[in-house]
């Protein structure tokens, strides 16, 4: 039983053109994604619709857009609730626009790469088996490390985050501060620095802190943390960092 | 045409070839070459990859236990089905906990144990518990693990190209294209398409390594995404290269409905069971008893019985009227199955197309909300989202879907790709999906595909970068130029067929590929018989010709996503044309390849290997 059809207006942009909306009406059921939405517009209207997807279960974190104005994952989004009102599909706010839905990455992984988002110190290597013959016993025990569930929880949920960039699309500060930090970099910086195996704290601290575009643009609007797909609170993480960094 | 000269390219920025990368740097840093340079060549951001979905976790021997590296080595033989190469995999198999330990120290974020330690979990065909796991997202936590260390390493534009270190040169959304050979027949680079600059790009270095993953995209209902596309296997096949064993295609035994979600066998590792229409544990009558009590999984019995299997039963008890049928949707609608467009198709919409609509029912609802939520918050959320379902309290509808690629180009266990005659191929390496190792034989256990992206995408990287000096060919090579006029002539006259495509042609791809989809679900999936596989091989000879004449309206050179999913259309159709052959030759049962028309396995089990011939249709022969 089809439930009919539904208005999808597209907000495209051809490089170096100015951004026009486009019209379609789509098929829709109870399943339909905004994504299954995109790909019937791209398969039997416009083979030109440009956006990105991959895993279509939310979590590859590929397929970032403006629904109505607010960010969401396309693949995670369904139509039916929108039926009334038809939906716009943009490309996600305070980014670049490549062509049509495909925005730039590399702002954001940029920031991301600021936080220092890997182990500190750097590990010694364990040595790099490329021969036979070298894969007897280990002392394994001496390898792990071990953490207690207190530990595991201390930073288990700041690393959930996905690099979707939703969380960017909805900040505010990124309208008028471009060069801000930003949520999920800051959140992931705070997912090493909870990490019982990691002693990079003072070195993120440093990078976030002296510095006047890390953590301090943020308002604690809050937006950050409620458009995460995740269940990731940047807004906390900043909040914290400052807190930090004010002596509180 | 832009040239870019690298010491070693890595095709895919995955598990496996993130490893690769980073094992060539340990390496270059060990020998003192500090301005070696890892090109890292990925068609999606690496973070993207499909390693991301990987849920259950990695198997490898932990100490604190009874078990043993020679139960592991004996379970994956057995469910290798004689296939599985015994020396292969105990190499592999053997560095599989050094490897989990090593992101552990890059951070990944293990699941624990009451005393700290990495926690290990039963997992289907496992005598042991031996799969370690971080909740029910082990993948996803070793992408990111791997590429945020990867980022450690990685110079941007902004850097100087100078560094003191070795490093990793990331080149994002750029499409592979094909490989370069020698006249001797070494790798020397590939051809590729900048997507974000819209132009090609040459990629010259004396080693070469493919992380291309999977193809099991190419069957309509699949767990993989949308980018698994066999683009590496396709490349292969076109540089004269064999395909080894690629008619054993895993599928799934608990997949969510029209979506083909994964809900993964730790699911049932942590207790779930699995019910029929009448709420019977259907799978003690199919030959996976005895019951066992619910909530209590014994390892390789009822729910935790090997993947194949239990793939089988849910194919029985769906052919006995013991399944469920499932709504899917309303015809026509965005995002149904077979909503590709309408307009016409192939033969294809035939039984077991209607099957797969049929489902099973996965019961969580004893495991309890703290498992549920420290163990299986992905598959909870999933759940709900897809078929609006509280595991708490509802039943979830599952159903199998094609899942892993158990075949692929042959390699080494330290991932030095062979030809066809098993001689190797100088600087060529492949490693994770797209590699036949000799692990997995027939049939692969789930949690030993995770360990092989680490162990032999480090082996793999290690050798590319001239490590050991076992392998001559490499370190015998000249150094790379860039003006080496034969070989820039080489990536221009391969790249241009493909670009010549754009702006042409009358069949539409979505309409091939959907088609390629249905056919594969109906004759090539669990149980197949020769009529089926014929039909299948008409269909998509008959594709292929379609495709010759393929429609990509989009003319843009940059983000031309039209013509990207054109190209990943042709692969599948090469790596389904190879995979049919292989089948129907294979005129036995054995482990994922059940011929319901020959339904004993041959007493001398035998590889199969796939090339292309010189009119393009797959010569098989099987060795």
């Amino acid at each position: 039983m089809s439930e009919g059809t539904i208005r999808v207006t597209v907000t495209r942009q051809e490089p170096g053109q100015p951004p026009r909306d486009e019209t379609y009406d789509v098929p829709f059921d109870e399943r339909t994604s905004v994504l299954d939405a995109l790909d019937w517009i791209k398969d039997t209207v416009d083979a030109t619709l440009t956006f990105r997807w991959s895993c279509r279960s939310a979590v590859c974190g590929s397929c970032g857009v403006m629904v109505n104005g607010r960010p969401v994952l396309g693949c995670e989004t369904f139509v039916a609730g929108y039926a009334t009102s038809g939906i716009t599909v943009g490309p996600m706010s305070h980014a670049a626009v490549q062509r049509d839905l495909a925005v730039d990455t590399e702002d954001f992984l940029a920031k991301l790469r600021s936080a220092f988002p890997w182990m500190l110190p750097e590990p010694a290597a364990l040595a790099v088996e490329g021969s036979a013959g070298d894969g007897g016993a280990v002392d394994l025990a001496a390898l792990v490390s071990t953490q207690t569930l207190e530990q595991l929880e201390a930073f288990r949920t700041l690393a959930q985050c996905i690099d979707c960039m939703l969380c960017y699309a909805a900040c505010p500060v990124l309208a008028e501060v471009p060069g801000f930090t930003g949520p999920a970099a800051i959140a992931t910086a705070q997912r090493w620095n909870h990490d019982s195996r990691d002693g990079g704290d003072e070195q993120r601290f440093e990078a976030l802190a002296d510095n006047e575009e890390g953590i301090w643009p943020c308002i604690q609007n809050g937006a950050c943390t409620r458009v995460c797909p995740k269940g990731v609170d940047p807004a906390k993480a900043i909040k914290d960092l400052q807190r930090l960094a004010m002596g509180a | 045409m832009r040239i870019e000269a690298a010491d070693v390219v890595v095709v895919g920025g995955g598990a496996a070839g993130l490893s690769a990368a980073l094992a060539a740097l340990e390496t270059f840093a060990t020998d003192g070459r500090n301005a070696a340079r890892v090109a890292l060549v990925s068609k999606v951001y690496p973070m993207r990859s499909h390693t991301v979905a990987a849920e259950g976790g990695a198997a490898g021997v932990v100490p604190w236990g009874d078990d043993s590296l020679d139960a592991h080595l004996a379970d994956t033989l057995a469910s290798g089905s004689g296939l599985g190469d015994q020396a292969a995999a105990q190499w592999i198999l053997e560095r599989a906990p050094r490897e989990l330990a090593r992101l552990d120290r890059l951070g990944m974020p293990w699941s624990r144990d009451d005393s700290g330690r990495p926690a290990v979990r039963r997992f289907g065909g496992m005598s042991n518990p031996r799969t370690w796991f971080a909740a029910d997202k082990t993948g996803f936590h070793m992408l990111h693990t791997l590429f945020q260390e990867s980022l450690r390493h990685t110079l941007t534009t902004a850097d100087s190209r100078d560094s003191a270190a070795p490093s990793i040169i990331r080149y994002d959304e750029h499409i592979a294209l094909d490989l370069l050979m020698s006249d001797g027949g070494g790798a020397r680079g590939i051809v590729a398409y900048d997507q974000q600059q819209g132009h090609v790009v040459a990629f010259v270095a004396p080693a070469v390594i493919l992380a291309t993953g999977g193809a099991a995209r190419a069957w309509g209902t699949s767990t993989n995404a949308g980018i698994v596309t066999g683009d590496g296997l396709s490349m292969a096949l076109r540089a004269g290269l064999a395909l080894r064993d690629i008619e054993f295609v895993q599928v799934h035994p608990t997949c969510l409905p029209a979506t083909g979600i994964l809900i993964t066998e730790a699911a049932r590792g942590e207790g779930g069971v699995l019910l029929d229409r009448n709420g019977d544990r259907y799978l003690a009558d199919y030959g996976l008893g005895p019951v066992t009590p619910v909530g209590q999984p014994v390892p390789r019995t009822m729910e935790l019985g090997p993947r194949d299997r239990l793939s089988q039963a849910f194919w029985k008890a769906d052919r006995d009227g013991r399944t469920i049928p499932w709504h899917d949707g309303a015809d026509g609608a965005a995002g149904s199955v077979g909503a590709a467009g309408g307009g016409e198709t192939d033969a294809a919409s035939g039984t077991s197309a209607g099957a797969r609509r049929n489902v099973v029912h996965l019961d969580l609802r004893h495991v309890g909300d703290f498992l549920l939520k420290t163990r299986l918050p992905l598959v909870t959320g999933l759940a709900r989202r897809y078929v609006g379902v509280d595991p708490r309290f509802g039943l979830i509808p599952v159903c199998p879907a094609a899942h892993y690629t158990m075949g692929g180009i042959p390699t080494t266990p330290q991932g030095q790709v062979l030809d066809g005659a098993g001689q190797a191929v100088p600087g060529l390496y492949a490693a994770g999906e797209c590699a036949s190792t000799g692990l997995h034989g027939a049939n692969r256990l789930g949690s030993n595909s995770l360990v092989e992206t680490l162990v032999v995408g480090r082996a793999a990287g290690a050798l590319a970068a001239g490590d050991t000096g076992s392998f001559d060919g490499l370190s015998a090579s000249p150094r790379y130029s860039t003006t080496d006029k034969a070989l820039t002539d080489q990536a221009e006259a391969l790249a241009q067929p493909w670009l010549a495509m754009r702006g042409q042609g009358s069949e539409s791809p979505a309409h091939i590929r959907r088609d390629l989809g249905a056919l594969l679900d109906a004759d090539v999936g669990i149980y197949c018989d020769a009529d089926g596989l014929a039909r299948a091989r008409a269909s998509i000879d008959s594709l292929r010709q379609r495709f010759a004449d393929v429609r990509v309206a989009d003319t843009s050179s940059v983000f031309n996503t039209d013509w990207a999913q054109a190209l990943q259309v042709g692969a599948m159709l090469d790596v389904a044309a190879a995979v049919v052959a292989a089948a129907e030759g294979r005129h036995e049962s054995r482990g994922a390849h059940q011929r319901i028309d020959h339904p004993d396995a041959d007493a001398a089990p035998k590889h199969s290997i796939v090339v292309t011939g010189q009119t393009g249709v797959p010569e098989v022969s099987y060795v």
